[in-house]
């Protein structure tokens, strides 16, 4: 099978399972009446019909309109992270220089296939520029914590994001010119992952695992959830350079860090006052609320893969 | 013709930068409205009149400072020919008359209005003492809807000075229209408006 093949397989895999699911909802719906749950239930699943077809239309078009829809998505997440975040005036110099500066920098170096810089260019040369910046409008007040904010931000969505699209510079044994597979190998399983996890949560759920934190959240739904993404992901080792035991190592990886990602997010988003980061995805939220989990599992994927498989 | 897409493509753009998103925390008042709120940038304006409902936004006109936006080019042609702007005096030295009879003017014709009741731009997320105007205004029009409004993230997406505008999500919060007891002084009614636009401001319910 050509990489063509099983971009189309998968892609064919993923709509039976959303064709389910809306039947499900539709189901319920007609059952038990529009319930703020089953509403909720089918809002997500409308919202991933769209978010499924932009990632198809990415893929159908190309490395270069997959870096600019992440571009965009770094760029909207950021935005829902620096809305909440409590910066000032004097801070706006800064803010500028990330939203229109260091978003199309980062995926103008992956575009270059510039490896070198664009593992550093955020973490060392973005840290301590936008303090430099930001010194010179002359308000120490809240000085660090201002500093701290800015670069959280920067990193998480643009520099961790922007590791999802870099996978399609990644040239791996034997698996060149694949990075695509591998990019929809990730987000599968990452987001996969969430659903299984929120799925068994209202299934079976009984423990909180986090209740402060994230009270969705279940000891059920995160090993039931979780053990299920990992059996989809091993799976799907024949769209990936992984033997299937490999790809399920993998695949645990991406389910832990996507479910560590989650949890920190939840939390910096309750410490800002906030139960959503926007309302940019029907039902879902906004757009960190769906790419927390990435923010974790893509930089480690990445780099696991790179270390472990790069030729 | 030329003004409803010159209009369309103002929301369109200010929605695009800074979202502008309505959020009534009272039913919406109904009739002829002032709507009065925080300002901090020059956003400000598009982001109210973006924020209304396209009925609400026909029938409401900004009252906006002549010296920004009598300035040749696009910004008159936004202001007087989009917005329908009442372009007030703010320099003492230039006010021949009274700076508010364009005002009056435009209230009787049944005008709804946007003022910023401070003046000038705050840097800071709270508004600054309101000015008297709001009072004349309230005192005239005993009939008129006074609505508080605030403006959370433009602050900061376009603070004074700044050029570059930001592209943070500002929701316009609206609030109950201010009750109108009667016997009330100038002082107390400015403090009460501007207690409004600080309530809406720390997400309290505004008390009427």
């Amino acid at each position: 099978m050509n990489p063509a093949q099983k971009l189309s397989w998968v892609f064919g895999g993923i709509v039976a399972l959303l064709v389910l699911a809306s039947l499900i909802g539709w189901l319920l719906q007609r059952r038990k009446g529009p319930t703020e749950v089953i509403r909720n239930l089918n809002a997500r699943v409308n919202a991933w019909w769209v978010m499924v077809a932009v990632l198809a239309a990415c893929f159908w078009l190309g490395p270069l309109a997959t870096l600019l829809v992440f571009a965009f998505i770094s760029f909207f997440a950021l935005r829902e992270f620096i809305t909440l975040t409590p910066t000032r005036a004097s801070d706006h110099k800064p803010l500028a220089v990330a939203f229109y500066l260091l978003v199309p920098l980062q995926y103008w170096l992956i575009q270059q296939e510039w490896y070198g810089l664009f593992a550093i260019f955020i973490p060392v040369y973005a840290f301590l520029g936008l303090p430099a910046i930001a010194v010179l409008a002359g308000d120490t007040e809240d000085f660090l914590e201002r500093t701290t904010k800015i670069q959280w931000g920067v990193m998480l969505a643009i520099y961790c994001i922007s590791h999802a699209p870099a996978l399609l510079i990644l040239n791996l044994r034997g698996f060149q010119g694949q990075g695509a597979l591998l990019l929809l190998y990730l987000m599968l399983v990452v987001q996969i992952s969430d659903v299984l996890q929120y799925v068994f949560g209202k299934l079976f759920g009984r423990h909180k695992l986090a209740p402060k934190v994230s009270p969705s959240k279940t000891v059920e739904g995160l090993i039931g959830g979780g053990l299920a993404a990992v059996g989809v992901g091993t799976a799907l080792w024949w769209i990936t350079p992984f033997t299937p035991l490999q790809s399920a190592v993998m695949s645990l990886i991406i389910v832990i860090c996507g479910f560590l990602g989650g949890l920190v997010l939840s939390a910096v988003k309750r410490s800002l006052g906030a139960k959503d980061w926007g309302r940019m995805i029907e039902g879902h939220g906004g757009m960190m609320d769906r790419m927390d989990s990435v923010t974790f599992a893509a930089p480690v994927f990445f780099h696991i893969a790179r270390y472990y498989f790069s030729g | 013709m030329m003004e409803r897409l010159a209009a369309a493509g103002l929301v369109g753009f200010t929605r695009l930068l800074v979202g502008a998103r309505a959020d009534w925390r009272a039913p919406p008042a109904q009739g002829q409205c002032l709507y009065f709120a925080n300002h901090s940038s020059h956003l400000d304006t598009l982001a109210i009149w973006s924020a209304l409902d396209p009925p609400r936004r026909a029938a409401t006109r900004p009252v906006a400072a002549r010296d920004y936006w009598d300035k040749p080019g696009l910004r008159t042609y936004f202001s007087g020919r989009v917005l329908r702007a009442i372009l007030i005096e703010r320099r003492r030295d230039a006010q021949a008359a009274d700076p508010l009879i364009p005002v009056f003017a435009a209230l009787e014709q049944g005008d709804s209005l946007i003022l910023f009741p401070e003046g000038t731009r705050a840097a800071e997320r709270l508004p600054q003492p309101f000015r008297g105007g709001l009072h004349r205004i309230a005192e005239a029009f005993p009939q008129l809807s006074l609505v508080p409004a605030y403006l959370d993230t433009l602050h900061r997406s376009l603070p004074k000075g700044s050029h570059i505008p930001l592209p943070l999500y500002c929701n316009v919060r609206f609030g109950a229209a201010l009750a109108r007891p009667a016997g009330e002084t100038r002082a107390e009614f400015l403090a009460r408006a501007h207690a409004a636009v600080v309530n809406l401001a720390e997400g309290r319910e505004a008390s009427a």
